[in-house]
């Protein structure tokens, strides 16, 4: 009987393609702008290390002015975000953690050791060999550096897929040689096509930043005499005036990550950092009251407003918006399948029961919601393209993912049958008798 | 074949009760042709509707092909009428969107027959009212006459015990009524039970039994004259204080 039914529907489809054109443009509409908000939604709030986020910590020490809060906002009394140099050198120490890396970020400029070459500044992160291994980043050649490449500052870079193969054709360059602001640097790993989203390492760029080009071992900008191009901050009023005594400075500007793959690794961990910090205290920093934090990927996400109040409260009109477009759906299907109650008085009279008149209007129901869906993700294809095109930072969120797709078809069907409920139960309730008499 | 044993059909609208039929008794018999006369108002529609299973009864008792049916919930009046029970309407009530085919193909839809069951069926009851040649046609494509007798195959098809027919020639002219009663004629002379309601005398006198309404009960009183021509029938209800 569904073949009946499709056919049925697909009659009744072409019977009346403007009613039902407004029936799937209302709800191709509700969908197209609720699966465009939900799409970012999704993306934004997405776990970028699914397989281990509740294992791998921002690290946050309370070195912050004791007299004027870090945040304005509701977490005044939160830790700052960043390290400084000496806290995060000195946590490095630690071997309590299964992986740790301080980090920064920082443009080199990059050619090919050829005569006449242009060199590129490309986005750079200088950390620890760690981090490969803590954030689990896929390698196509070679891999990372160990602890003594680290400790020695060894000229040593890893690349991404774009630059690989820009400099060396996609071809193997572990070994090979690469210009960094006039030094040589030699090759040692090439990764795959790796982005997390969101860039939850580093967010003072972005929330959503492309991942690096390059990756140095940290000690090198340090060695170089290098500050970051990220975001500095300073609160105390410290004479500063060689690059050690900005490094000894009470500026925060460090991201720091630790792996901790136990309750027992954590507490010891955080065990360590306070000891640190009551130690430091009786050097007169640390003149907050104790609240250094281990947050593992989610709740730092959460901590750093990633997704802000605007976008849940975009999310909740988008939705509202959908469901106004399912009123009006439900008013459209009921004109439609009430003018049809002579021809279900008919069918009535020749024998289909009430479940029968259900089925036959919830298959077309189904009909409109696919359709509805289908239009749906080309309106949210169209949005996400006018997202990206609109607003800088976007270019690695707007992008529908298979997850997505089928929700945005099951979300226009679910939609179509709660829209479709009450018409077609109307429509099985007829009175036959009344209606073979109208015909 | 149809008992019908002190039926009454009351409408009510707020405090106002309008008696459709009171305490009607009817008896037809398999293979009978009754022809259902009555002025308008007499109740000759809602006993066709009670007798369809497509209202319910007040109250009494009916029995259809040995089954008491005056209490069956939506469900099996659906399946007896779709077994049991062909319809043909005065405004022959085909499906615009489908062809000739698929219109007599709908109570068998229901039914549930396999695909080459369904084929023979329609195949014979078109040959049966002569449209075999028809099938693929609209219903708009067809005259008046040849609509009706689409109905007629349609109502014939699930091979049903009693065919109801309401005023099965009031949209047609002469020439095409004399040729729907020749066919129904055929297909009682073949077994089938007929109901007709009707205002034409002259068509009732071709049924084996006419059966006169008036006020809601089959009355004894026959007119001797034909009762004038009338513009249409309501619902056959008449309301009494």
């Amino acid at each position: 009987m569904t073949a009946y039914y499709l056919k049925l529907a697909w009659l009744s489809v072409r019977k009346n393609p403007l009613l039902t054109s407004l029936m799937i443009g209302a709800i191709a509409l509700g969908i197209g702008v609720s699966m465009t908000t939900l799409t970012l939604y999704h993306v934004m709030s997405s776990d970028p290390l699914p397989q281990k986020s509740d294992r791998v910590f921002a690290v946050q020490l309370d070195t912050w002015n004791p007299d004027d809060p870090y945040y304005e906002r509701d977490e005044g009394s939160a830790p700052p975000p960043q390290t400084t140099f000496r806290d995060s050198m000195a946590l490095m120490e630690s071997d309590i953690p299964t992986h740790q890396a301080a980090m920064l970020h920082r443009g080199f400029a990059a050619r090919l050791d050829e005569d006449g070459a242009r060199p590129e500044r490309l986005s750079t992160r200088a950390t620890y060999g760690d981090f490969f291994p803590m954030f689990d980043v896929p390698f196509l050649f070679g891999s990372g550096w160990d602890r003594n490449a680290d400790d020695r500052a060894e000229r040593v870079v890893v690349l991404s897929k774009r630059i690989n193969d820009k400099f060396f054709g996609g071809e193997d360059s572990v070994g090979e040689r690469l210009m960094l602001d006039g030094a040589p640097f030699t090759v040692v790993g090439v990764i795959d096509e790796w982005r997390p989203i969101p860039h939850f390492y580093d967010l003072n760029g972005g929330d959503f930043d492309d991942s690096e080009e390059l990756f140095v071992p940290f000690q090198v900008p340090i060695s170089l005499e290098y500050h970051a191009d990220g975001s500095t901050n300073c609160w105390k009023p410290e004479r500063i005036e060689s690059y050690q005594d900005f490094l000894q400075s009470e500026c925060v500007w460090l991201q720091h990550w630790a792996q901790l793959d136990s309750d027992a690794q954590r507490e010891e961990f955080q065990a360590f950092i306070d000891a640190y910090a009551l130690e430091q205290r009786k050097l007169g920093r640390f003149g907050r009251p104790l609240d250094n934090r281990l947050s593992d990927i989610m709740t730092w996400l959460e901590f750093r407003e990633v997704v802000s109040d605007d976008n849940r409260l975009l999310m909740v009109l988008a939705f509202m918006f959908l469901a106004i477009c399912l009123l009006n759906t439900i008013g459209l299907m009921l004109a439609k399948f009430i003018n049809r109650a002579p021809l279900v008085g008919v069918r009535r009279a020749l024998g289909a029961s009430r479940f029968d008149i259900i089925r036959q209007h919830g298959v077309e129901v189904l009909i409109i919601g696919v359709m509805g869906g289908l239009a749906g993700l080309l309106l949210s294809w169209a949005g996400l393209i006018a997202v990206r095109s609109w607003y800088r930072g976007y270019e690695y969120l707007a992008h529908l993912d298979p997850a997505m797709v089928v929700s945005a078809i099951g979300l226009a069907v679910f939609s179509a049958a709660l829209a479709g409920l009450y018409p077609t139960w109307r429509i099985s309730r007829i009175q036959p008798a009344v209606h073979l008499k109208a015909q | 074949m149809l008992n019908m044993q002190d039926i009454t059909k009351v409408y009510a609208a707020g405090l106002i009760e309008t008696h459709a039929l009171r305490s009607l008794n009817l008896e037809v018999k398999s293979g009978e042709f009754v022809a259902v006369t009555g002025p308008s108002g007499s109740g000759k529609t809602t006993f066709l509707n009670i007798a369809g299973l497509l209202e319910s009864p007040s109250g009494g008792r009916y029995m259809l092909d040995g089954e008491d049916v005056s209490s069956f919930g939506d469900n099996a009046r659906s399946k007896i009428r779709n077994e049991k029970i062909g319809f043909i309407f005065q405004a022959f009530n085909l499906i615009p969107d489908l062809n000739i085919a698929d219109n007599v193909d709908v109570p068998l839809r229901y039914r549930g027959f396999s695909g080459s069951e369904r084929k023979r069926r329609i195949d014979e009851a078109l040959e049966l009212v002569g449209l075999s040649s028809r099938r693929n046609h609209l219903p708009a494509q067809l005259s008046g006459g040849q609509q009706q007798r689409v109905a007629i195959a349609r109502a014939l098809a699930g091979d049903p015990a009693l065919l109801l027919a309401d005023e099965p020639t009031g949209n047609l002219d002469s020439l095409m009524a004399r040729q729907v009663m020749d066919l129904l004629e055929e297909i009682n002379a073949r077994g089938t039970t007929i109901i007709m309601v009707t205002h034409d005398p002259e068509l009732a006198r071709r049924a084996g039994r006419n059966v006169h309404l008036l006020d809601g009960q089959v009355s004894d009183f026959q007119p001797l004259e034909p009762p004038p021509a009338e513009a249409d029938d309501d619902d056959g209800v008449r309301s009494v204080a």
